[in-house]
């Protein structure tokens, strides 16, 4: 199977990622576009050392989920945190930090 | 040597400072004597110098004394030296003298004013900067001592500084002396360039190669110096400010502007005569300005009704002789000159100011009258330095006014001329003088006066600025409550005394053809003048100016003494029928009016659109409003991309990668 393919899908994951941050309002679904992105970039890495044969691709790929779950862990703390002080759930509201 | 140069330099200085830190310290009074002591110091040293140089050969007689170096890079030798030779110590031994006795004078003078201190110190300082002045080996040095004069000279006209005419003449004086002082370095610069030295000496042997005679760099250099000798020694049309000066407290005037700091731009001339003398035409150029002041001054002074403004033409005119003498080649009648002119014009000043005391610091002649009986010794002093003024054998004034009448007409051709005005010069003298003498002893006895017979010294109601009328008190920045008058204090009758007999018998030093001294002394000074040796009048000239001098001396005398004590109804008929040429003396020829018509309003009509036009389109319109203008809508382009939509940013971000993924495949195509 040729790289084109697994390239496509990438790109398509990649611009339904980006898609929901540039539109979606909730911070949670957010997140879950940015995961999106991230493994579109994962798998394209992966095809991409398929198509080399090595292996640096690939840890490439452990190395942004890693990168991924710290990214998760605190932007679902900020959540949480956010909804514990029970402010709006809309990233458009929260736009104080603008300075 | 070094160590007398030192002395007379510090001792003046060291009373400054000791008097400036400890005005809190020490009893008031100390303050006094401790300045008078240190000048005395001083004037001692500078016997010590004088004598220390009269024993060495003729040719040994110019030493100089490097302190240290202050700056020797790159062609420029600032060295802190100083010259001794006979000009100098001449110099240091008229200032240091008279400043002794005035300080003595002022110690009685000014007790009971409340800046007694402060102006001890300021006197002191003065007294360093001067001597700085006149020891200077170069001219670096010579230009600090002329600054530091002019700077001491504003603290003490502007001494009483709540009276407001007093600090409008200080500034006044300031500002035309600061005009001097840029005349002065700008023609050192001049001299400078072609001689490579700052150095007199050295600088001086260079002259004859470095410069053709009247050479144009030359004679710009020395113009440029005699426009700060100018300002400095109140000539026209930079005289203004000396009257203004008499604001200042009488020993000030005394002191500054009429025994030492006014002759410093006798002695600048007199110390740069080789560059004077390859430099004719400038020579001759102060030769007459000098001789237009003698004239100008003299007739002010006929007209002038307050009494220290009288002695201030007065001086303005005889420095007027003193110039055209050191502009003419004759050194040893304006430096003659200058020594008796020290010794009678600050007696003049003392006694006026006892008179100013005893009238309670009213200065209007026409006020005064009949002192005669009621201050006995101060007219016996008036007198003296009268006559000496007026040039009346056997005082003092006698032969060195006729020294230098003598020796301009022994220059031939046009000098005669000078000479000629020198004589008429010298018959207004007389004349003005003795107004001044007659108006205040003579006539009816006002009210101080009689008050004085009785023994009491008058004081006025109410203290008032004698030159507007305004009213004062008497705490610290006016004239202090009481005032002494000489009569009762021995410190002023003692300074006093010694000046009267100096103002006598101070001619003996250069009788024509009898004594020589001043002029052998000088000699060392003068080697390389052209005409120091060769300049000699003939019999007939000194027989003939001498008489002449006496006859009109005489004659001024006869004319006052008609004119203001015979028939005092006489002048006021004469003042009608000349109205307009009285008012034109009166309004002292229009040169207040001239110099603010055309340089003052100018000035503040260029000050006017710099701040209004320039400063507020330009400055403030452009340079600032503009910058300010771009930063402010730089900022405001970059706040608004500040939105804080999250969505926004990453947008921006979207935008910015797209940006620049497209750049690199553009350009790796």
């Amino acid at each position: 199977m040729s790289i084109e393919w697994y390239l496509v899908v990438s790109a398509l994951v990649f611009c339904i990622g980006l898609g929901g941050i540039l539109t979606r309002r909730n911070p949670l679904v957010i997140l879950l576009c940015l995961e999106l992105m991230l493994n579109a970039a994962n798998l394209a890495l992966v095809a991409f050392a398929r198509a080399h044969g090595n292996q640096e691709g690939q840890i490439f790929a452990l190395i942004v989920m890693v990168v991924a779950a710290c990214e998760v862990a605190v932007g679902l703390g900020l959540i949480v945190a956010i909804y514990r002080r029970r402010l709006p759930i809309d990233v458009d509201e929260l736009r104080e930090l603008q300075g | 040597m070094t160590t007398f140069s030192l002395i007379i330099l510090l001792a003046p200085l060291v009373g400054a400072v000791v008097i400036g830190l400890t005005f809190r310290a020490l009893p008031t009074k100390l303050h006094g004597y401790l300045g008078t002591l240190a000048i005395f110091v001083s004037f001692a040293a500078a016997i010590g110098a004088f004598l220390d140089l009269q024993d060495r050969g003729a040719e040994e007689r110019q030493v100089v004394v490097e302190v240290w170096d202050l700056a020797r890079t790159a062609g420029v030798d600032a060295q802190f030296a100083l010259l001794l030779d006979p000009l100098s110590i001449f110099m240091a031994l008229v200032v240091s003298g008279v400043s002794a006795l005035i300080h003595l004078y002022s110690v009685s003078y000014m007790a009971g004013d409340r800046g007694y201190s402060r102006f001890f110190a300021y006197l002191n300082f003065f007294v360093f900067s001067m001597l700085l002045l006149v020891l200077a080996a170069n001219f670096f040095l010579l230009i600090v001592g002329w600054a530091f004069v002019g700077a001491a000279s504003y603290l003490l006209i502007s001494f009483w500084y709540r009276r407001r005419t007093a600090t409008a003449a200080g500034i006044k004086a300031f500002v035309i002396n600061v005009v001097g002082d840029v005349g002065l370095v700008l023609g050192t610069y001049f001299v400078f360039k072609h001689l490579g030295t700052l150095d007199f000496l050295r600088g001086f042997a260079l002259v004859e190669e470095e410069f053709s005679r009247n050479e144009a760099d030359l004679v710009a250099g020395c113009l440029l110096i005699l426009v700060g000798a100018f300002a400095k020694s109140a000539q026209v049309p930079l005289h203004t400010w000396l009257p203004d000066a008499m604001e200042g407290p009488t020993p000030v005037s005394a002191l500054i502007h009429a025994a030492t700091m006014v002759t410093a731009g006798v002695y600048l001339i007199a110390r740069l005569h080789p560059l004077f003398e390859q430099a004719p035409i400038a020579a001759d150029v102060g030769a007459i300005i000098g001789c237009a002041t003698l004239l100008i001054a003299a007739t002010i002074g006929l007209v002038v009704t307050d009494l220290k403004r009288v002695i201030a033409y007065s001086t303005m005119s005889q420095i007027g002789y003193m110039v055209m003498a050191v502009c003419s080649a004759a050194y040893v009648g304006g430096l003659f000159h200058l020594m008796t002119h020290a010794f009678f014009k600050a007696l003049l000043f003392m006694a006026a100011g006892s008179v100013i005391a005893a009238m309670a610091g009213e200065q209007n002649l026409d006020r005064m009258g009949g002192f005669k009986r009621a201050m006995p010794f101060t007219f016996g002093c008036m007198v003296v330095g009268g006559l000496a003024l007026s040039g009346i054998p056997p005082f003092s004034g006698f032969f060195s006014k006729d020294e230098i009448i003598a020796l301009v007409a022994a220059r031939e051709d046009w000098h005669v001329v000078l000479a000629i005005l020198g004589l008429v010069g010298a018959f207004m003298t007389a004349v003005y003088t003795w107004r001044m003498i007659f108006r205040a002893f003579y006539g009816d006895p006002v009210e101080p006066a009689r008050e004085l017979e009785h023994g009491h010294l008058y004081h006025a109601p109410k203290h008032t600025n004698p030159a507007t009328g305004e009213e004062e008190d008497t705490d610290v920045g006016f004239p202090g409550p009481e005032h002494h008058i000489a009569e009762r204090e021995w410190s002023m009758k003692g300074a006093m005394a010694v000046l009267a007999v100096l103002a006598t018998v101070g001619g003996i030093v250069q009788i024509p053809h009898v004594t020589h001294m001043l002029h052998d002394f000088l000699e060392p000074t003068f080697h390389d003048s052209r005409y120091y040796e060769t300049l000699e009048p003939s019999d007939a000239l000194t027989y003939g100016g001498m008489l002449a001098g006496a006859v009109l001396g005489l004659a001024g005398i006869a004319v006052a003494y008609r004119f203001w004590v015979r028939d005092p109804e006489r002048p006021a008929a004469i003042r009608a029928r000349l109205a307009g040429l009285h008012g034109f003396f009166v309004r002292k020829w229009y040169f207040d009016e001239l110099i603010d018509t055309l340089i003052v309003r100018p000035f503040a009509w260029f000050g006017r659109f710099g701040r209004n036009v320039f400063e507020r389109v330009v400055v403030n319109g452009v340079f600032v409003g503009g910058t300010s203008g771009a930063v402010r809508a730089g900022s405001a382009a970059v706040r608004a991309a500040q939105s804080g939509f999250l969505r926004y940013y990453a947008a921006l971000l979207l935008l910015g990668i797209t940006a620049l993924g497209l750049y690199f495949l553009i350009s790796a195509s």
